[in-house]
């Protein structure tokens, strides 16, 4: 199946958006941003409260053609991950997902020690964030 | 041929000439006859008896030949009596041939009698030096050498006849047949480039290239115990390469030129490697900081992509930091680079950090000079734990010139913070630790340049290190005012990452309120002594206390920045609360009793 994966800076512009193949990108893109104003507004509302470490939610799932299941994260430097994945795939993996943003927020770190990144670029071609990333997809699908 | 060398030379026997010799004799007879221009005849007036229509050979050029031979003056001049040329005056072909002859017999130690060439002769010799070679033999093209002649111009010469003609050059091996140079050659060929490193051999064949193989090539090797056989002829030109341009060839074959091994750091590299480090970084068991490494390796003028490819092939533990091996791995990385190598794909094995620290063990010799680090120790690490909390925006590079109060200040935060992630006791007043500090904030003060000012506290690293306490979370209990805008403004500091689970229960908001620092001052007396303690701890280890370290700082982080959030609602509460009252004070009614 497809799946998709995009980091956005803390201003909500992207810094890195890959989708699995088949995936139609711009259709993910369009995803991806609908799905911002759903992230800001939990992020809001999670201010007042206890801050726990993230945050997951199943987000808004699509109304219409392929039931896509958009999932949120968010750093604690506002930095957001979205994940979007088909819902034909297996429920239950809730724990699946939380450690693919693990892992999505390992290789984030990673790629943040590289002194030669300038917080706010795009990452590109990260040899190590790339492939991990797409290997998650793979994985999922 | 016999017959005409038994009429021109009068008397003596019939000239006999084996077929290698008669075609050796002919050629060179050849060539100092056309260098000569074609029968001028020296000598005077003798010059009338030229037989008409013969080829002479002009004197000088003869003599020249003869000079080559490297036989005594006075042998060639009674070898030129012998041949007859003097009788006659000039070097016709008989006289050329007799005296080629009798330079053989000489060369073979034999008497200079005519005698003498009635048997079997080797061919002679001939040293040409290389103006004489030139002039004579039209070389246009530089040559190394009499040395380096023969070896190359068997090497290049693949035309079987001058294969045959070196076959007769060869006085070791009179009777190899010229099948058996060919074979050799191009093997030996090939492996000259190999053993010769790059750029010198192909300087030095091309100009081998064209120098044609005119006269006799002179063998550099003495006749002797070698045999005449195939295979020994390669060695022998090989050593003779190699004799001639080994010390040219040295440092190349040193670097990596292999074109198996481009990975590979030589001795004179790492040392060259080491220095560098040393002079960003005194320090050599400790780390580069990443804004120090990428102001460094920025001069390189590779673009920043690839620098920042090379920085995450290198950078193997990921920690925003660069330890000697590192170091040694990304300066390898950029050199190869530069020299137009593509970067590979994964860190090659010649160039990881163990292998590196296992092949050139180095730290060790350091352990004892750390006495007397000890107080910049805390400096060193500190660029490590800083560069890792703070993941390089502009803006902290912006702030590293901030006065040094601002320092000071952010010293003491930072190392309040770490100790108490490390410590996990929540209940000591802050101003009990800032007391402490001014004593280890000395030592912390003067770091490394470029760095940016956000010190993550070696001293809580040392700390941890002695008491591998990695992982105890606890409030950051800072005082709030400068870290949220410090804290704020890397928008990419990393959070504390989710892995940690234990951290969660702990995070208390009304821990985080307390603006309680941990880890009092035996903290800090203690982190001398730890210092050395530390250092003789195995890199591993202490890799896995960095990263723990490096989890932990983020968690702070992260809480500090809750904890200002949660004191700015607080002020926000205690102002309404105030202007509540003061609602109430005025709407009460006044009680008048």
């Amino acid at each position: 199946s497809r799946a998709s994966s995009a980091v956005l800076a803390r201003d909500n512009y992207p810094l890195y958006i890959r989708s699995s193949p088949t995936e139609n990108e711009l259709k993910f893109h369009y995803m991806v941003h609908t799905s911002l104003d759903v992230v800001d507004e939990k992020i809001s509302a999670m201010g007042k409260a206890l801050v726990d470490q993230r945050e997951l939610y199943l987000g808004l799932l699509y109304p219409t053609e392929d039931h896509k299941i958009k999932y949120g994260y968010v750093t604690n430097s506002k930095v957001k991950f979205v994940m979007v994945v088909d819902s034909s795939n297996t429920a239950l993996r809730d724990n699946e997902i939380r450690s693919m943003f693990r892992k999505l927020h390992s290789s984030y770190t990673d790629v943040m020690c590289n002194p030669f990144y300038n917080p706010g670029d795009r990452i590109q071609s990260r040899r190590a964030f790339d492939s991990m990333v797409t290997s998650m997809m793979v994985q999922v699908c | 041929m016999e017959a005409a060398a038994g009429g021109g030379c009068g008397s003596g026997p019939p000239l006999l000439l084996s077929e290698g010799e008669q075609q050796c004799y002919s050629e060179l007879f050849a060539r100092c006859a056309g260098a000569a221009g074609g029968g001028p005849v020296s000598g005077p007036p003798e010059a009338g008896r030229a037989v008409p229509g013969a080829v002479t050979a002009a004197a000088g050029t003869v003599a020249d030949l003869f000079r080559a031979s490297q036989l005594p003056a006075e042998t060639l001049h009674q070898i030129t009596e012998l041949c007859g040329a003097k009788r006659v005056g000039y070097f016709g072909p008989t006289q050329f041939y007799i005296a080629l002859k009798l330079i053989a017999a000489a060369q073979s130690g034999l008497p200079v009698r005519i005698e003498s060439i009635k048997c079997e002769l080797p061919l002679p010799r001939f040293m040409m030096s290389k103006t004489d070679a030139e002039i004579r033999f039209g070389n246009p093209a530089e040559l190394h050498g009499p040395k380096a002649q023969i070896p190359y111009s068997v090497t290049e010469k693949n035309t079987f006849k001058r294969m045959d003609d070196e076959d007769k050059q060869e006085t070791q091996s009179p009777t190899m047949s010229p099948l058996a140079s060919p074979p050799s050659s191009p093997p030996h060929y090939q492996r000259v480039p190999l053993s010769h490193g790059y750029s010198k051999l192909r300087s030095s064949t091309e100009q081998m290239h064209p120098a044609p193989y005119e006269a006799r090539q002179p063998l550099v090797q003495p006749e002797g115990p070698s045999s005449g056989a195939p295979g020994a002829k390669p060695p022998r030109h090989q050593a003779s390469l190699i004799r001639s341009f080994s010390v040219e060839r040295e440092p190349h074959d040193n670097s990596s030129n292999y074109p198996e091994e481009p990975w590979r750091i030589t001795e004179e590299q790492r040392e060259y490697y080491i220095n560098q480090f040393r002079s960003l970084q005194p320090d050599p068991s400790s780390f580069i900081s990443g804004s120090v490494a990428k102001n460094f390796f920025t001069k390189s003028k590779l673009s920043i992509p690839e620098l920042s490819y090379i920085w995450e092939l290198s950078d193997a533990d990921c920690d925003g930091a660069l330890t000697l091996p590192e170091f040694c791995a990304a300066f390898h990385l950029i050199v190869a680079r530069k020299n137009g190598y593509p970067l590979p794909e994964g860190l090659p094995p010649t160039l990881q950090p163990e292998y590196l620290q296992a092949a050139f063990p180095k730290p060790k010799r350091e352990c004892t000079l750390f006495d007397s680090y000890s107080e910049s120790m805390p400096a060193n690490q500190q660029p490590r734990d800083l560069n890792r909390m703070e993941k390089l925006s502009i803006k902290d590079m912006a702030d590293f010139p901030v006065p040094a109060q601002d320092v000071t200040s952010d010293d003491k935060q930072e190392q309040n913070k770490a100790r108490l992630a490390l410590k996990s006791t929540v209940d000591e007043a802050l101003p009990k630790d800032m007391s402490e500090d001014p004593a280890t904030k000395s030592g912390l003060l003067p770091p490394p340049p470029a760095l940016p000012p956000r010190p993550c506290p070696s001293q809580s690293e040392q700390a941890s290190e002695a008491e591998i306490h990695p992982q105890l979370n606890r409030a950051p209990s800072q005082a709030a005012d400068s870290s949220p805008t410090k804290k704020d403004t890397p928008y990419s500091q990393p959070p504390s990452k989710p892995i940690r689970r234990k951290f969660r229960p702990e995070n208390s908001a009304t821990e985080n309120q307390e603006p309680s620092s941990t880890v009092g001052g035996p903290a800090s007396a203690a982190t001398g002594k730890p210092h050395t303690a530390v250092q003789k701890q195995s890199s591993k280890q202490k890799k896995a206390i960095q990263t723990a370290i490096r989890k932990n700082k983020e968690a702070n982080a992260v809480l500090a920045r809750l904890n200002s959030e949660l004191q700015q609602q607080l002020k926000e509460v205690h102002q309404e609360r105030i202007a509540l009252e003061n609602q109430l004070e005025q709407l009460r009614p006044v009680t008048v009793l």
